[in-house]
């Protein structure tokens, strides 16, 4: 029973897993684009939304209705004024500037909060759960963060088939210089993809701090939990993303249970047989470029 | 018209005279230089090896990695295991303790190198984390609290001055390295791989092979740098042998504020580095930010770096590993 207890937990904290993979498959497939401060990112708003709710006493997920807004805002000034700099230029340089937007925002939330763990208090819904039986409950925030992701993840699929933005999209994924020259605005099309994926990230990172705790240091983790997901899924496939969140959500749950000191390294293991034994994924369709 | 294809320049000449007395000077520190300056170079010339290596791969090769420390790590953790398990001496461990990186290089290159450019960064990201994971299970190393080195039969100030002189071959034999790489076919094949993959494997260069081979020479300097840095600290943590932050985030800015793809960037950015660091002692956060910004706006506006921006000015190279052409017309 306790198995079927950390699957069923597994199968919840790999939302989380593919709401914060979700914007770091979407400036892929769109732009192969890679932003190294992704998770950096998420923590920035986690602690966005600690200081919003302390100082307006609100509930933090009430300041998602401004955190996420903020968020893709930044996402798409950050992408006219620093990244499209460095989209189709020598990969080197994409992953220097990321990386080092990373660096500062890390040391930059230090310098502001210090290094301690914070967490986002959400109340009485933070320990509420559904009782299945004796030995398995499950808890209402996780639930709610799951099918969370499904929505965002399933709005962003119905965006990407049927809007405009989304055939933008496609196109401007499939080939570039073809998209530019049937009149596509593909530098609109990039800070429209990023300001999605910072928007996503940021939701991510809010549910992480009402999760857990978190501290200046805790994006990379994060990154590579991402990172894992969208490759055990496979690149170019939402609902991939989703798979790829649960089984590293999964992984690490019975690598926690049979020793709490395997519950990350489970999940890596998972990845790297994913990625030895099957390249492109379990859904993907390109392999990582 | 003669045209002659050559590679030494005047200033070549001048500064491996230079190289060469600085040398010298550098060997003889111990001897003039306060024990706390001997000290700082130790870690600088150990940032210089890493910063060398990160480049040879990044910057000549088109492999960027973001995991570096899993190599200081294995290296540190490997010197400390033959030390501590095996009862080995402290300075004969680092070679093999090199080695054994360079062993983990294989099946760790074998992974990563199923994934490219930005992909390939993020997921040697990983590798370091797994790295990090199984270390902290080993508890004949200390497990999540790391080891101390039983270190006998030195007293402290001789060890100190192996370990300088230890530090010294590695900066030094890291430039070396790069200097006779970029200069053989390897070298030149892997900068082709790099400008255009395409056209390179079309004229015969193995992406593979080639990629692969500079890998492990990487890895096993990094190793080699980290073993001998850990030799100073008589200590080893997993968090902080294995640390991005503490390695290779200073290793990426270094190289890409010095020059990217120039064997004098990665030393001109080391000293920087080390320079301004001294200077914003009281607050490394600050400095972390600063140095972050630089790195941005460098990768942004001024990917030459400074000595490659210097080099395009004065169109001097003091390491010959470029090609020239001089023509000298008959008439």
């Amino acid at each position: 029973m306790v198995w079927i207890n950390a699957i069923i937990q597994g199968v919840l904290v790999g939302g989380l897993y593919a709401l914060f993979a979700t914007g770091l498959s979407l400036a892929f497939g769109v732009m192969r684009f890679v932003n190294l401060a992704h998770g950096d990112m998420a923590i920035l708003a986690a602690f966005f939304a600690l200081s919003i709710s302390d100082s307006l006493d609100l509930n933090p997920l009430l300041t998602l209705i401004i955190v996420v807004p903020g968020a893709f805002g930044f996402g798409f000034v950050l992408q006219r004024v620093i990244f499209d700099r460095v989209v189709g230029v020598d990969p080197a340089f994409q992953i220097v500037a990321t990386f080092g937007l990373g660096i500062v925002i890390q040391n930059a939330l230090l310098e502001k909060y210090t290094a301690d763990t914070q967490g986002l208090n959400v109340g009485a819904l933070e320990t509420s759960t559904i009782k299945i039986n004796d030995k398995i409950a499950v808890g209402w925030m996780p639930l709610i963060t799951l099918l969370t992701a499904i929505a965002v993840l399933g709005a962003l699929a119905v965006m990407i088939k049927r809007t405009k933005m989304g055939r933008a999209f496609r196109a401007t994924s499939d080939d570039f210089d073809a998209a530019r020259l049937m009149g596509i605005d593909v530098r609109r099309v990039f800070a429209h993809a990023m300001g999605m994926a910072v928007g996503t990230v940021a939701l991510a990172g809010v549910l992480v701090g009402v999760r857990g705790s978190f501290s200046p240091f805790s994006g990379p983790e994060n990154l590579i939990y991402a990172f894992e997901a969208v490759i055990i899924g496979g690149l170019g496939s939402l609902w991939g993303t989703l798979a790829g969140g649960i089984t590293l959500g999964v992984a690490q749950a019975i690598g926690a249970q049979i020793d709490p000191s395997y519950n990350q390294l489970a999940g890596h293991l998972v990845f790297l047989a994913v990625l030895v034994t099957r390249p492109t994924g379990m859904f993907g369709k390109v392999q990582a470029r | 018209m003669n045209v002659t294809v050559h590679r030494g320049t005047t200033a070549s000449r001048i500064a491996a005279v230079f190289f060469l007395v600085a040398l010298v000077v550098l060997a003889t520190l111990p001897s003039w230089a306060e024990p706390s300056l001997q000290r700082k170079m130790v870690e600088l010339m150990t940032f210089v090896a890493l910063a060398q290596m990160w480049n040879l791969l990044a910057g000549f090769g088109g492999v960027v990695s973001v995991g570096q420390q899993a190599f200081v790590g294995l290296g540190a953790y490997s010197m400390i295991f033959f030390v501590n398990v095996h009862g080995l001496g402290l300075y004969r461990s680092v070679p093999l303790a090199a080695l054994v990186a360079a062993m983990f290089s294989i099946p760790i290159g074998f992974v990563a190198f199923r994934l490219r450019g930005s992909y390939f960064a993020i997921g040697t990201w990983v590798l370091a984390e797994v790295c990090n994971k199984v270390i902290q299970l080993q508890s004949s190393l200390g497990a999540g609290n790391g080891a101390s080195i039983k270190v006998t039969g030195w007293d402290a100030a001789e060890r100190q001055d192996a370990t300088y002189w230890f530090a010294l071959v590695a900066g030094a034999g890291a430039v070396l390295i790069a200097y006779l790489v970029l200069r053989s076919k390897l070298g030149l094949q892997m900068q082709a791989i790099r400008d255009n993959e395409g056209g390179a494997s079309g004229l015969g260069a193995n992406v593979y092979r080639t990629r692969f081979i500079i890998w492990i020479v990487a890895v096993f300097w990094t190793g080699l740098a980290g073993a001998v840095f850990y030799t100073s600290q008589l200590r080893v943590q997993p968090k902080e042998s294995f640390s991005v932050v503490g390695w290779t985030a200073p290793i990426i800015f270094m190289v890409v504020i010095g020059g990217l793809g120039t064997i004098e960037g990665p030393i001109i950015g080391a000293v920087l580095f080390y320079v301004l660091r001294d200077r914003f002692q009281e607050n490394q956060t600050v400095y972390l930010i600063a140095m972050g910004v630089a790195a941005v706006v460098v990768a942004l506006v001024l990917q030459r770096g400074l000595w490659g921006t210097l080099r395009r000015r004065l169109n001097i190279d003091l390491f010959p590993v470029r090609r020239r052409l001089e023509t000298k017309s008959d008439a």
